[in-house]
């Protein structure tokens, strides 16, 4: 999928790496930013804001830790989807309310035969199973094999870390 | 399997709160404790807590780096049980990877690597293998048909 570049300065990649770490924690945090890279805060709101236009950054707050906020059963669904249909399906899938990410991905054969990802986050495996057969049953016959890969454990969740 | 943490109903409606657009402008933690009807001091020091406590991983702005010509690839190994800890501790240790998950299945580890720009994948990916001993099997993405990281509290 062809997606535009949008042109960063040299200011606005200091501006990733000086956030990709968090916000500071202090009432005018974008002042707090600014200090560091020599602007002032709001040319910091205003880079901040252009790059959520563009699309550079997704969404400015929290990424909660899912375990922690009491969702406990985390699937990976993958599935073998007709590549013909694999799009259309995929956005219909993406669309169910509980899907938080969905992907089309390359297969490696034999070993991994599936072609779609979507992740189910809930209180408990039955409810993650439940909400499996849901997809199941919107892609029907287009689907000749799918797998639910749960997590056990988070090994590591920080982040972009990009050098600066 | 990690346990659900002790979260009161302000702690709940902070963090549902802050999974929404942070406000840009000079005092954006006293706009988001007004419409809580917190203190800025309250929501400030709660916020820290929440972090400290490993509830919120993050607080800030969720970069989509392929926009400024990043990279991000999901990619998975097979590590042998006894192995595991030690593979974990040397994939970890590397700052491309931004988050790994062990998983029920034969690819038993699924990491994200996100790079600066698209060759230092390969690269990354050259490196955990000579670190480990063990092929990398990379899932890149070819479409995107959703993505919301939002889950209420």
């Amino acid at each position: 999928m062809p997606e535009s570049k949008p042109d960063l300065d040299a200011i606005d990649r200091r501006l990733i790496v000086a956030t990709q770490g968090g916000l500071p924690r202090v009432p005018r945090p974008y002042d707090a930013i600014g200090g560091e890279l020599g602007i002032g805060g709001d040319e910091v709101i205003g880079r901040l804001r252009r790059m959520l236009d563009s699309g550079v950054i997704r969404r400015i707050g929290a990424v909660p830790n899912h375990y922690a906020i009491g969702y406990t059963a985390n699937g990976m669904s993958v599935w073998d989807v007709d590549d013909a249909r694999i799009d259309e399906l995929g956005a219909r899938v993406g669309a169910l309310a509980f899907v938080t990410h969905c992907y089309r991905r390359p297969r490696r054969l034999p070993d991994w035969p599936y072609n779609l990802f979507a992740m189910v986050h809930s209180q408990n495996r039955e409810e993650v199973a439940a909400r499996v057969a849901e997809i199941a049953a919107l892609l029907g016959d287009a689907c000749q094999a799918h797998d639910i890969l749960y997590s056990t454990a988070i090994l590591k969740k920080t982040g972009l870390r990009i050098a600066g | 399997m990690p346990e659900a943490a002790a979260l009161d109903a302000i702690d709940k409606r902070l963090i549902n709160a802050l999974q929404g657009d942070f406000p840009l402008v000079a005092e954006p933690y006293r706009e988001v404790a007004e419409t809580l009807g917190l203190s800025e001091a309250e929501l400030l020091q709660r916020l820290e807590s929440l972090i400290q406590r490993r509830v919120l991983t993050r607080f800030g702005p969720m970069f989509q780096i392929e926009r400024a010509g990043g990279a991000f690839v999901l990619a998975a190994m097979k590590v042998p049980e006894h192995e595991f800890e030690r593979v974990a501790a040397q994939v970890n240790a590397f700052p491309e990877v931004a988050h790994n998950y062990r998983r029920e299945h034969a690819l038993n580890m699924w990491f994200v690597l996100a790079t600066a720009t698209p060759q230092a994948i390969a690269e990354t990916i050259a490196a955990i293998e000579a670190a480990t001993g063990l092929p990398v099997f990379p899932f890149p993405k070819e479409r995107e048909y959703f993505v919301e990281m939002k889950l209420h509290a």
